[in-house]
């Protein structure tokens, strides 16, 4: 029984967007994993780019780290655009 | 009447079973045949195949495919202004009727079967619409240039199918070898003038067949090479399918694609 | 750990349930919580593979070349779907060959309505509008259910569903309004396809075991027999526009409820059809089974060069 690598799969829709992990697959190798990815993942002309990354190469935070690694940066709100109150007429803000 | 190529006194020489049509018809109508059989053929495929991502695969050059033969049969069908649209033409014409290329035709076989053929087929039809792309016939050269990027896709897909089942296991060797001598004996009719065609290529319309061979091998030789497989040499050629002149396997494919509309004359689907 | 006191983890993990969070592949999670979402996913990721097989029956003789077409590209979408399944699936710990063993097994199973034949071409039109309208309307509060990588799955599953519905009705829509034979092929299939449609929503509510516990973790969202109503209330009058008999005497608006009163699909032919006695789980298996050892070979070539040019590269 042959066991395929699994790959995890990103696609960035458009230019001026950024990649985003839309789900995974198994191929043998590269070539055939990002192939496999235009085939399943972007049907539809959901993509002008395709990453394929082994799933084994990527390094994961652990959630139980969440509190110090993360929090730190929930503390600065004035990082997050909802924290201002802008009047309705101002637009495109 | 198109004089017929077949020599007096061979099985196909007299051979008039084909309608007759003008030589621009019988050409379009040769290039959706071939396009339409093979969807048909990669149809078959799926829910079969080796893995998931192949039924995804597979579907998908059958669905550009279908694409392809439903442009072309509709022109046809234009140029021959008899009332035929791509239905009339894909679901009501007999066997000798059909002018597509016997390769398309022969049943799917295994994998390498039919990764052979995808390959053949798929390095002919860049050769064919990379030079269709600048046909005096404005449909033509459209249809050529989207099916360009397709082909391109379709012919590496068996590219890379090729170079794996030639140098993976020894029975994907075997299997693929043999899959090359499977599909080999149909390769030179897709090289072939058919009736009529050099009046076509000398008004532009046309891509000469025989033009198409050397850079079709330019590519398919290196990649059976790395691929480790020897390139057949076939003491046998198929011939005829754009006389109608095909292999018994068409009579069975066009059988069950044809029988349901059939049995519903002038019905709506 | 005292097994009467409850695990702190386990309490926050309730606590995001309730607050409707979702739950991504590395947090903590019951082993029953796992268990019960890799069982989910797997057989929905099985149905969608098996599922290919009633409707790929038919590609081959499609009376039109644009239905051929769309039926390819349906049957095609259906393998994709399969595949984000499983992706899903893996997130849980297990790999898709594992959860393959299992169905080939016969230990997962998959959705009992492919286990019955499609005789007719209507049969793929009553399949888009009925099936896949059962399968819709159980698939979209799944989309806010609490497994992150299963909702989102599913949200791109029910954008693709629409198109596989709509094509459908308006499938069996031509042929009721086209020739005598084309209409009472309509009829047969929906005839056929009534009941075992409404079987889809599984066994009524007093003899659905899982229920419970997965609606307490946000898996299931609401129950068999509520979505089985809506079910009904939803196709009813979508039958009639197209001029079919839905095959229930019993079928009738009841005011007071505010809802069809319906016949129940025959709870011992679901039973049956779910343990292996339906008229084409043999052959769904079989037909499944062969297409995956018949391809060994293939996927065998495909991991022997992958090997080789790694190899190459080392040394390179």
């Amino acid at each position: 029984m042959s066991t395929e690598p699994l790959w995890e799969v990103f696609v960035r829709s458009r230019r001026g967007l950024s990649h985003i992990h839309v789900g995974s697959l198994h191929a043998p190798d590269a070539e055939m994993a990002v192939r496999n990815a235009r085939d399943v993942y972007t049907r539809r002309q959901e993509g002008v780019s395709i990453w394929v990354v082994p799933a084994g190469a990527i390094t994961a935070s652990s959630p139980d780290e969440k509190d110090s690694f993360f929090d730190p940066a929930g503390d600065k709100v004035y990082r997050h655009p909802t924290f201002y109150d802008i009047p309705d007429e101002v637009r495109h803000l | 009447m198109t004089a017929h190529p077949g020599t007096p006194g061979t099985w196909d020489g007299g051979s008039t079973g084909a309608t007759v049509l003008e030589p621009r018809v019988a050409y379009v109508l040769g290039l959706g045949d071939d396009a339409l059989v093979l969807a048909h053929r990669l149809g078959e495929w799926i829910a079969a195949a080796p893995q998931i991502e192949e039924d995804i695969a597979l579907a998908n050059i059958g669905l550009d495919l279908l694409g392809q033969a439903r442009t072309l049969l509709s022109h046809a069908g234009e140029l021959e202004a008899a009332g035929r649209d791509e239905d009339a033409l894909a679901y009501l014409r007999d066997e000798r009727d059909f002018r597509n290329l016997q390769i398309v035709e022969r049943p799917n076989g295994d994998f390498a079967v039919t990764t052979a053929r995808q390959l053949a087929f798929s390095a002919y039809q860049y050769e064919l619409y990379d030079r269709l792309r600048a046909s005096a016939d404005p449909t033509l050269a459209a249809v050529a240039g989207k099916a360009i990027k397709e082909v391109t896709y379709h012919r590496d897909h068996a590219t890379q199918w090729t170079l794996r089942l030639g140098d993976g296991t020894d029975e994907s060797h075997r299997r693929m070898q043999a899959g090359l001598e499977q599909i080999w004996p149909y390769v030179e009719e897709m090289f072939e003038p058919g009736p009529a065609v050099a009046g076509l290529v000398a008004h532009g319309l046309a891509a000469d067949p025989g033009l198409l061979r050397e850079p079709w091998a330019a590519y398919v030789h290196p990649v059976l090479t790395q691929a480790t497989l020897a390139v057949p040499e076939p003491a046998f050629h198929g011939h005829g399918g754009r006389r109608g002149l095909h292999t018994e396997a068409l009579g069975h494919l066009l059988a069950e694609m044809q029988h349901l509309h059939r049995a519903h004359p002038g019905a709506t689907w | 750990m005292d097994a009467t006191e409850t695990d702190p983890r386990e309490a926050a993990f309730q606590d995001l349930i309730d607050a409707d969070g979702r739950v991504e592949p590395r947090d903590w999670m019951p082993d029953d919580y796992r268990r019960s979402l890799v069982r989910q996913i797997a057989q929905h990721a099985h149905s969608e593979i098996i599922g290919m097989q009633p409707e790929g029956n038919w590609i081959t003789r499609a009376p039109s070349l644009r239905r051929k077409a769309i039926l390819m590209a349906k049957v095609q979408d259906e393998a994709g779907h399969g595949l984000y399944l499983y992706a899903a699936a893996e997130t849980l710990g297990v790999s898709r060959d594992e959860l393959l063993d299992l169905l080939h097994a016969g230990k997962q199973k998959y959705s009992s309505i492919f286990n019955y034949p499609t005789l007719t071409w209507a049969d793929m039109g009553a399949i888009g509008w009925l099936v896949d309208g059962a399968a819709i309307t159980n698939q979209v509060p799944l989309c806010r259910c609490s497994y992150g990588p299963y909702a989102r799955g599913m949200v791109r599953i029910c954008k693709e569903e629409s198109f596989h519905q709509r094509q459908g009705f308006e499938s069996l829509l031509t042929l009721c309004r086209g020739t005598p034979a084309q209409r009472a092929m309509a009829q047969d299939a929906l005839d056929r396809w009534w009941y075992p449609s409404l079987a889809m929503f599984g066994p009524p509510d007093g003899e659905s075991t899982h229920t419970g516990k997965s609606m307490a973790w946000g898996i299931k969202r609401f129950s068999n027999d509520e979505l089985r109503q809506k079910f009904v209330d939803m196709t009813v009058p979508q039958s009639h526009v197209l001029g079919l008999t839905i095959p229930d005497p019993e079928l009738r608006w009841n005011d007071d409820r505010g809802h069809y009163d319906f016949t129940p699909p025959d709870w011992d032919e679901l039973r049956r059809v779910i343990t292996g006695d339906g008229p084409c789980n043999r052959q769904r298996m079989e037909h499944r089974v062969a297409a995956h050892t018949g391809g060994e070979w293939v996927r065998e070539a495909a991991a022997a060069y992958a090997a080789k040019r790694r190899a190459a590269e080392a040394t390179a």
